[in-house]
């Protein structure tokens, strides 16, 4: 990855340009004169692609017997499936990031959220509640909502509530916990809680030169038709390489940590929450699944699991990636382990009150 | 990459899952429920490669863009700074960022074209610890006649109802082997919530007439009765039954390899 310094000699707009500035007098150019220009380096990425797609279909008998140790077999089953599991959540979320940053106004926004910050970060995130779906989802709608002029904060506070509080999450947790119902409720606050705390805490703390605020270039097109598509190519492309990423440390995780660990981990109260906050951030289990998970650590208290499910739909090693590549890795090495804290503190508190 | 690897890939990606979710391939790795969406992203990943190839297109003719809306000319413009690679200003972080990262989504592609692994087996089976859990309930059986029933039926029924409604009954259940690494062999279901990352093994011990050989991850239908006899799972302690069997047969995959009995 070249670092951002490394610009072409003519670059002289600052980094937040607005595309319309960046683009200069182009009506004086025939738009393909510069595309031959620049083609050399760039026209080789199908060629580069159809080499690698053949070589690979030559080559896949040893491929094949090369991958076909028990462990490797699992790697690859559990990589694939958190891919499957999480594409179409991923379109979901990327073509509604796509119609917000298209079709709706940004004026909406500053009608439907409080004016003043403090006020939009609850707000927002009671909000969350309306996205179904699981976290990969709400990366690509908080981007959004950036760029549509929505305070960070808030949309912050709407990218950590939505994947643990919607209805879908909240019915898997019922399930899973039978006999648990205030699991629910608990799940509810401890989650809303951190998101708000977390928002407020970006309002006072956070700094913009943190964010890297996303490009808006890629929505701007000839039509509103052509702006979406294009935008949702790009989310697709871009978010997903990262969510490759995650599922890769997800995968390996879930092959090669011995299930041993845990029960040493159980023993201690303490260490059990925060062996188990540490594994959902490792096993970047989607938030419609993690109650199941939670529910068969039998060895752990309530408290524990909470922590579980409060922290996985929050950070994990997917997350982390996915929020790298939308808002930058400035923010991302701030933002996680800011959130991983409090939401382990929110857990406690709301289990020692309810559990 | 530019924007026509992209759009191969968008392709490709989307048509491999629309293959996995018309065949029974996605069940290997998600919840049959998935389905529906699987096939509507599929389709709509198809669809992103098709626009794409079709605003490149009409971008590549100049003449027919301009006279169309010449006022849009500088977006246009930008858009194609931004796909070379080589554009003005802010563009350029962006599209080395873009390109690279996008690359790996070519690996889930072999994997799931090429090698298409298969679902969880007694590898990742025997690392984990039973997930047996207490039933809500108890579907009532057939009076009379031999009984079929899943792994984490029988195991439940054997170990919370203390085997009261299956004692005594021929027993059919279909699972995989899995040996641990004394060489006994249990009959696993992976039980799933939602994808194959949350799979869970359910196991039962097998005792009685045990086929000699016995080779991990071939699928067995066996017969046999309810003992009251159980073990503890060494990884997590859980509650393991055992079933005692009086012939087993081997059966092919079933569609859906994993139990998903928890998802109603």
């Amino acid at each position: 990855m070249k670092s951002p310094d490394v610009k072409p000699a003519d670059a002289k707009a600052p980094d937040n340009a607005t595309p319309a500035a960046d683009a200069k007098s182009p009506d004086k150019q025939p738009p393909d004169a510069q595309s031959p220009a620049a083609k050399p380096g760039d026209s080789k990425s199908p060629l580069v692609l159809t080499l690698l797609l053949l070589s690979v279909v030559l080559l896949q008998g040893p491929i094949r017997g090369a991958l076909s140790a028990p462990v490797m077999q699992s790697w690859m089953t559990v990589f694939v499936a958190v891919l499957v599991q999480a594409l179409p959540f991923l379109v979901l979320g990327v073509l509604l990031s796509a119609a917000i940053a298209v079709f709706v106004p940004p004026s909406f926004f500053a009608r439907a959220l409080p004016s003043r910050p403090a006020l939009a970060v609850p707000v927002a995130g009671m909000a969350g509640a309306m996205l179904p779906g699981c976290e990969c989802a709400s990366v690509p709608v908080a981007g959004a909502l950036v760029r549509r002029g929505v305070t960070p904060a808030a949309a912050l506070a709407f990218l950590l509530s939505a994947p643990a509080i919607n209805p879908i999450v909240l019915t898997a947790t019922a399930v899973a916990f039978p006999r648990n119902p205030e699991m629910v409720l608990a799940r509810f606050l401890a989650s809303l809680l951190v998101s708000c705390v977390m928002g407020w805490l970006w309002q006072r703390l956070g700094r913009t030169d943190w964010l890297r605020t996303p490009e808006r270039s890629h929505y701007e097109g000839p039509s509103k038709g052509a702006a979406f598509w294009n935008s949702v190519r790009h989310d697709v492309m871009h978010a997903g390489g990262f969510l490759v990423v995650g599922a890769m440390a997800a995968a390996t995780l879930k092959a090669l940590a011995p299930a041993s660990w845990l029960r040493t981990a159980a023993e201690n109260p303490l260490v059990a929450i925060l062996a188990l906050a540490v594994l959902a951030v490792l096993l970047s289990i989607c938030s419609e699944a993690d109650a199941f998970v939670a529910a068969s650590l039998t060895q752990f208290s309530l408290t524990a699991k909470l922590a579980f499910l409060v922290v996985g739909p929050m950070i994990d090693l997917k997350l982390f990636a996915m929020q790298a590549g939308t808002f930058g890795r400035g923010f991302a090495l701030r933002f996680a382990p800011a959130t991983f804290a409090l939401a382990i503190v929110g857990a406690v508190l709301t289990g020692a009150v309810l559990l | 990459m530019n924007r026509q690897a992209q759009a191969a890939i968008l392709f490709l990606t989307g048509a491999a899952l629309l293959h996995a979710g018309l065949t029974n391939l996605y069940l290997r790795y998600v919840k049959a429920g998935l389905q529906p969406l699987l096939l509507a992203s599929g389709a709509i990943l198809i669809l992103a490669s098709l626009t794409t190839v079709w605003y490149e297109w009409r971008g590549r003719k100049p003449k027919a863009t301009e006279t169309q809306d010449p006022n849009h000319n500088p977006n246009h413009e930008h858009e194609h700074a931004q796909e070379d690679g080589h554009g003005h200003g802010h563009d350029h972080e962006h599209a080395h960022r873009e390109p690279r990262i996008s690359w790996l989504l070519v690996l889930p592609l072999l994997a799931l074209i090429l090698v298409a692994p298969p679902a969880l087996g007694s590898y990742s089976a025997m690392r984990t610890g039973t997930a047996l859990q207490q039933p809500y309930g108890y579907n009532k059986l057939p009076a009379t006649g031999p009984l079929n029933l899943t792994v984490v039926d029988y195991a439940g029924r054997a170990v919370y109802d203390h085997g009261r409604s299956i004692a005594g009954r021929q027993i059919h259940v279909t699972g995989f082997v899995a040996l641990d690494h004394t060489g006994a062999p249990y009959l696993v279901r992976m039980a799933l919530n939602c994808c194959a990352a949350d799979a869970q093994p359910v196991k039962i011990a097998l005792t009685g007439k045990v086929p000699p050989v016995l080779e991990p991850d071939k699928w067995l239908e066996v017969t046999g009765t309810y003992t009251t006899r159980q073990t503890k799972d060494p990884v997590n302690n859980g509650p393991i039954p055992y079933l005692k069997i009086t012939s087993a047969k081997p059966v092919p995959t079933p569609s859906d390899p994993y139990d998903e009995s928890w998802n109603q």
